[in-house]
């Protein structure tokens, strides 16, 4: 079995986050950029199927700047056996849109049975990329998914979304994204991260992928017109419970009409 | 004026979901509301009544049998049947699992634009923009689409005004089998269906408890200061993964953002991640035994305290004052 895991790397949600109003983009120099949590289970749910299945290879894919390298690095000591980087100045500012158009391009043809992506990135949100990324390959997607079931030639699992959940399946190669339920992440061992310096990282342009600059960035695409920060939320009135805390906390609300 | 389709949510059995109202007076706001609603052939009869009810001035119903056995093409394929025919301005979703599964697949297939999770939408003398609240609401952007079409998924609830009833048109027309590769959907459970609470996303209160409660048993106490405020009960990820609630009670980063008039924290340390989905509360109230937990930097009424204390007295007072 070949699997393909995408990965991003974001803005730690534990550091303070900022974008830059001027271009709408995120501010990288803020906080220190990580390996997407997300990203990280999706992998989890790759390596748990190869330490029982022999013969299994397991790829991490990302685009992204050069730092993002640090990302793969992770993947590759966590436990994948290879790692693409597409890299290219281009690039800087894609929309969800050309992020998919140029992962679908650096998907090795016939290279892979499974790609597994995380259901939604902490920076963007927008939980579409792997959607775009089945629609672009024909393949079928199992999105959200709680639980991850692998055998030869199928994938199931459980979806959740806002209604309940769903029972699902498709026959492989297929694209599936996972929610943090699905898998905790291990951590690196010393092994791991030795070897993983021998283990091979290939760094692509647009031009290797056979895409110009042109091809992977032309058509609608989605234009930040302007961005303003929020002003910060007080802190507001304080109490400590002296046994009488719930009916101050009850006149509070009665006085702003809330009960 | 130009069409502006909204795919409409349905459950299992074929109902309308509650999205359906804002979703419709979003797209009033671009356009020309076209109820756009995928469903196995006879099963929607009276649809256009009540979708004109909600402001659709056109329903296009698409007849499939794959409508609950295919995951997400069966809505793709008929929002790209609806569009073929009605040239629309703009296409929109919600902001829901299905809605951006659906979304995503269509706009690389119309090569249109893809813009998610808009709060608000209006139209600008260039065309129209779409406004977005980005890291927890820290930030507020516009954006718009050039180039193309646009496909455009809407935050549940967001959009507060309704668009006028009108006498909707209905448009029959039949799927063929889609020859895309899809999912197989082999079971469905709906959950929301079965709760008498109201739902988290778009709730006037939210009542959410954290690890402080203790475990599941004790969780009962969030839920008795809900039902006393006719609220939805919601939860930190710690309570999630301790098992008191399932995750679709999640408040926060990697669960659901909420934007209710009153929001009450009880024992939830405040840790940035469950900061960025409440932030935006009107009111916010924090009940926690640590003077120095960072949700109290962004209450309006804090109170240091012990949960099994304060709400049982809340509760009572909250009560005292109903009847
Ligand atoms: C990528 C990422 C995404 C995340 N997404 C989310 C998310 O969506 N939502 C989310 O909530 N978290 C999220 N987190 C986790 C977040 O960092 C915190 O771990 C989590 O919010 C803590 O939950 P808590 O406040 O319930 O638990 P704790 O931090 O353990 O706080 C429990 C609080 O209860 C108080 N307490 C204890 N007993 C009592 C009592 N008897 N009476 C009153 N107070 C009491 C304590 O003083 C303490 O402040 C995410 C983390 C990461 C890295
Ligand atoms: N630039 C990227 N490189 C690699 N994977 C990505 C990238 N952007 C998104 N993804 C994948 O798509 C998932 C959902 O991201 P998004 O649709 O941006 O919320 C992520 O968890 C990743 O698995």
């Amino acid at each position: 079995m070949k699997i393909v895991v995408l990965m991003k790397q974001v803005p730690d949600t534990y550091g303070e986050r900022r974008l830059d109003t001027q271009t709408g983009r995120v501010d990288r120099g803020s906080s220190e950029a990580i390996v997407d949590e997300i990203s990280e289970r999706a992998l989890e749910v790759a390596l748990r199927y190869k330490d029982s299945h022999k013969g299994t290879h397991v790829t991490v894919l990302t685009m992204g700047p050069a730092s993002a390298n640090a990302a793969l690095r992770k993947g590759l000591s966590m436990g994948a056996d290879a790692a693409i980087h597409v890299l290219d100045d281009a690039l800087v500012g894609a929309d969800m849109g050309q992020t998919a158009a140029v992962l679908a391009a650096a998907l090795p043809r016939n290279e892979y049975d499974l790609v597994i992506a995380g259901n939604e990135s902490t920076d963007g949100r927008g939980g579409a990329v792997p959607a775009m990324l089945a629609e672009h390959l024909n393949l079928p997607h199992l999105s959200f998914l709680d639980s991850v079931e692998l055998s030869v030639g199928e994938v199931s699992g459980e979806r959740v979304s806002e209604y309940g959940s769903l029972d699902v399946r498709a026959p492989l190669p297929a694209v599936v994204s996972i929610t943090e339920r699905a898998a905790e992440a291990r951590f690196p061992n010393f092994k791991g991260i030795m070897t993983a310096k021998r283990k091979p990282l290939s760094v692509v342009s647009l031009a290797e992928l056979g895409l110009g600059p042109a091809e992977a960035l032309a058509g609608a695409r989605s234009v930040v017109l302007c961005a303003s920060a929020r002003p910060a939320r007080a802190a507001g009135t304080k109490i400590v419970d002296e046994g009488n805390a719930g009916e101050q906390l009850a006149e509070f609300l009665a006085a702003n009409r809330l009960i | 004026m130009s069409n502006v389709l909204a795919l409409i949510e349905t459950s299992a059995a074929g109902e309308i979901r509650s999205t359906a109202a804002s979703l419709l007076a979003a797209a009033a706001r671009l356009g020309t509301p076209v109820a756009v609603v995928a469903a196995a052939p006879g099963s929607a009869a009276g649809l256009a009544e009540q979708l004109g009810s909600l402001g659709a001035a056109q329903v296009y119903l698409a007849e499939s049998d794959q409508v609950g056995r295919l995951l997400a093409t069966p809505q793709v394929e008929a929002l790209a049947a609806a569009a073929a025919e009605l040239e629309p301005a703009a296409i929109l979703t919600v902001n829901s699992v299905e809605g951006r599964d659906v979304a995503g697949r269509l706009a690389v297939r119309l090569r249109a634009g893809l813009i998610t999770d808009a709060v608000d939408l209006r139209p600008s003398d260039t065309g129209w923009v779409a406004v977005h609240s980005v890291f927890g609401g820290a930030y507020t952007v516009e954006s718009t689409i050039e180039g193309g079409p646009a496909v455009i998924t809407v935050r549940p609830g967001a959009v507060e005004d309704r668009a006028p009833a009108q006498a909707a048109t209905l448009t029959t027309v039949p799927l063929g089998t889609s020859a895309s590769a899809a999912a197989v959907i082999d079971g469905i459970r709906d959950t929301v269906a079965t709760s008498s609470r109201p739902e988290l996303r778009g709730a006037e209160k939210v009542v959410s408890g954290g690890r402080g409660l203790g475990s599941k048993e004790n969780f009962v106490l969030v839920e008795q200061l809900a039902d006393s405020l006719g609220a939805a009960v919601g939860a930190s990820r710690a309570a999630v993964d301790a098992g008191y609630v399932p995750q679709t009670f999640q408040v926060g980063q990697t669960g659901t953002s909420v934007s209710p008039q009153l929001y009450i924290a009880l024992g939830i340390s405040g840790a940035i991640q469950h900061r960025a989905g409440m932030q935006t509360s009107k009111t916010i109230v924090a009940i926690n035994k640590d003077p120095d937990s960072p949700i109290f930097d962004i209450a309006d009424f804090g109170v240091v305290g012990d949960v099994f204390a304060v709400v049982p007295q809340l509760v009572k007072a909250i009560e005292a004052r109903a009847s």
